[in-house]
């Protein structure tokens, strides 16, 4: 059990001790990390390598060159079509979860450098709506391609996404099919693809552009998969073997071609643009 | 029998009876009771009539999974000729889940000149057929198999024609294991990339992405009575709602039947049902579904294969 000292010196239980705001507890192996050192570690876990989630915006801090990132096609709002109420208003979902993130919706879009590479890449951010896809992410992911297929620019997309966006009803499906239209478009400049699928890819993301991409990188023990476990679970009536959809198993079964640790990532991104970017 | 009638249909199930006893008394040749069963008909016609007129979302997906309604096969049988159904993802296995295959389909005059590649999805009809059809629920050999035939009926230009019928893509281990995503989405690709014509119909559930997979034609039409939905009413009162018994409401907002699609401009027509649903008529709903092909085909034919397969790019990335 792990013991340490608290603020005013006295030994406690970790668990029952944590101050707010400060440490942080591995999901993974239960240690008390202090949240300086997390985020110096890049959100992974200095024990276990659990690779906790992290919102776009940290993302492109550890992709980016610094202050290389321009973000692209803000003014796409989200519509509520179907005038769509469950539990609360859709219209209001997206009022919350705009003002938790401050995004408009579940992705970001840009333009940015890597190691001096210039690439157009869109990130999603799981704090939004569960990175579900609607009409607005699948915009612009398709203007992504679009912007890239001018400029002749690689295109990297960052998926962690729960799946289509059910709020937008058939709309949030046909986004599959749009965003797969861009990837068939994309192909007409020799220009790499690169998908990196996060901690979770799964649903109507998994099975549409984040599974086409030229090569596809994971990060360690990332849920991917179409359906998620418990569908599962309770289709088969039956519990899944450990390590069940997660990246190295993904990658023993031929689905993804490498599993890339994040502090690693950029470094791999840069040369593999570097053999696949003819200049 | 009454287990293959829905609650809203039940008030038809004793005239239905009726009629049925009076064709056999009738057989028998002691009385002569015509008048009385034409009777009888018109009014259960009209019973018909009255239910449908009012008729929701949530009947309208009780209706697209009627155990008596026709499938894939069915229609097969029905409007084509010399159907050499294909096998086979040529990885793993044959999945029975998806049909398809060569055929000619009678066309305006009457003869059987139009070629086309068929491929649906698949339910079964008793237990064990359902068991051998996984329920139309498609593992990624299923999608394989769609795959490589598409590529097929470029190589030949031959249109294709998709049927959509299923709860959704099969969510299982082996499924998983042999990338089902992948499945889909290369489906999709290849599907939207093929430079024939494609016309894609609902004709019964379309289910989220496994049905999204047949569903990138030139055109996409909708049998009357199917449903197209990224999720079924059931799943979205569970997931959203929180509460299962939110499933009539669920089927409302999530606005999948024909008529709200086409009011969505989701799909591009609506192929009428006969009185009561496809089920009440098989012969009258196929030949529906025949002109309807005959129809669009004879205009997608026009055009050449890079042009159709830029008007499917365009059309879904308008969405
Ligand atoms: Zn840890």
């Amino acid at each position: 059990m792990l013991l340490f000292k608290s603020k005013n010196g006295k030994k406690e239980q970790g668990k029952l001790a944590i101050p707010e705001g400060l440490w942080i507890k591995c999901p993974s192996c239960s240690e008390i990390i202090y949240k300086k050192e997390l985020e110096r570690n890049l959100e992974v876990c200095p024990k276990c390598n659990y690779h906790f989630r992290i919102n776009a915006d940290r993302r492109i801090d550890i992709i980016f060159d610094e202050g290389s990132f321009k973000r692209l096609f803000e003014d796409i709002m989200p519509q509520d079509l179907l005038d769509f109420t469950d539990t609360k208003k859709y219209k209001d979902r997206l009022k919350e979860d705009s003002k938790k993130t401050g995004l408009t919706d579940a992705v970001i879009s840009g333009e940015g450098t890597i190691d001096k590479i210039r690439v157009a890449a869109t990130l999603f951010d799981f704090n939004f709506m569960g990175g579900s896809m609607g009409r607005v992410v699948g915009e612009k992911i398709a203007k992504t391609f679009e912007y890239a297929i001018q400029k002749k620019l690689p295109v990297i997309i960052f998926s962690s996404s729960g799946g289509a966006r059910m709020q937008e009803g058939i709309f949030s499906l046909m986004q599959m099919a749009k965003t797969v239209a861009f990837v068939s478009e994309f192909k007409k400049v020799s220009l790499p693809y690169i998908s990196v699928v996060t901690d979770p890819t799964t649903g109507g993301v998994s099975a549409s552009f984040a599974s086409l991409g030229d090569v596809i990188i994971a990060e360690p023990k990332a849920l991917i998969g179409f359906a998620g476990p418990r569908v599962i679970e309770k289709t088969i009536h039956q519990s899944l073997p450990e390590g069940f959809q997660r990246s190295e198993y993904l990658l023993e079964h031929g689905m993804i071609d490498m599993i890339v640790e994040r502090k690693d990532i950029k470094n791999t991104l840069k040369n593999l643009l570097l053999l696949l970017v003819n200049e | 029998m009454a287990l293959q009638y829905l609650d809203f249909e039940k008030p038809i199930i004793e005239l239905d009876q009726k009629i049925e006893e009076l064709k056999t008394f009738n057989l028998s040749g002691i009385t002569n009771v015509d008048d009385e069963i034409k009777n009888l008909e018109a009014k259960r016609d009209k019973l018909i009539k009255d239910i449908f007129k009012n008729i929701g979302n949530w009947q309208i997906t009780q209706l697209s999974r009627h155990p008596l309604r026709p499938y894939t096969l069915d229609y097969i049988e029905l409007i084509t000729e010399n159907f050499i159904e294909l096998h086979g993802d040529r990885l793993f296995m044959d999945d029975k889940a998806v049909v398809g295959g060569f055929c000619f389909i009678k066309d305006s005059s009457g003869g059987y000149r139009q070629r086309v590649l068929i491929v649906g999805h698949q339910k079964g009809r008793n237990t064990k057929d359902k068991m051998c059809r996984n329920f139309g629920m498609p593992h990624p050999e299923g999608y394989r198999k769609a795959q490589r035939l598409f590529k097929l009926a470029e190589k030949y230009s031959i249109p294709i024609v998709t049927l959509i019928d299923t709860p959704g893509a099969y969510p299982g281990l082996g499924a998983e294991e042999r990338g089902q995503s992948e499945a889909i989405a290369k489906t999709i690709y290849t599907l939207l990339d093929v430079k024939v014509p494609v016309l894609s119909i609902i004709i019964g559930e379309g289910g989220s992405g496994g049905a999204l997979a047949f569903g990138v034609g030139n055109k996409v039409l909708m049998l009357e009575y199917s449903v197209y939905s990224v999720i079924s009413p059931e799943g979205c009162a569970s997931i959203l709602y929180k509460d299962v018994s939110k499933t009539e409401e669920a089927s409302n907002s999530l606005k999948l039947t024909a008529k709200d699609l086409y009011g969505l401009k989701v799909i591009d027509g609506i192929i009428p049902e006969p009185l009561g649903g496809a089920h009440k008529n098989k012969v009258l709903a196929s030949d529906n579904i025949r002109k309807a092909i005959i129809e669009n085909l004879g205009y997608l034919k026009k055009y050449d294969g890079e042009t159709l397969r830029n008007d499917r790019i365009r059309k879904f990335t308008e969405y």
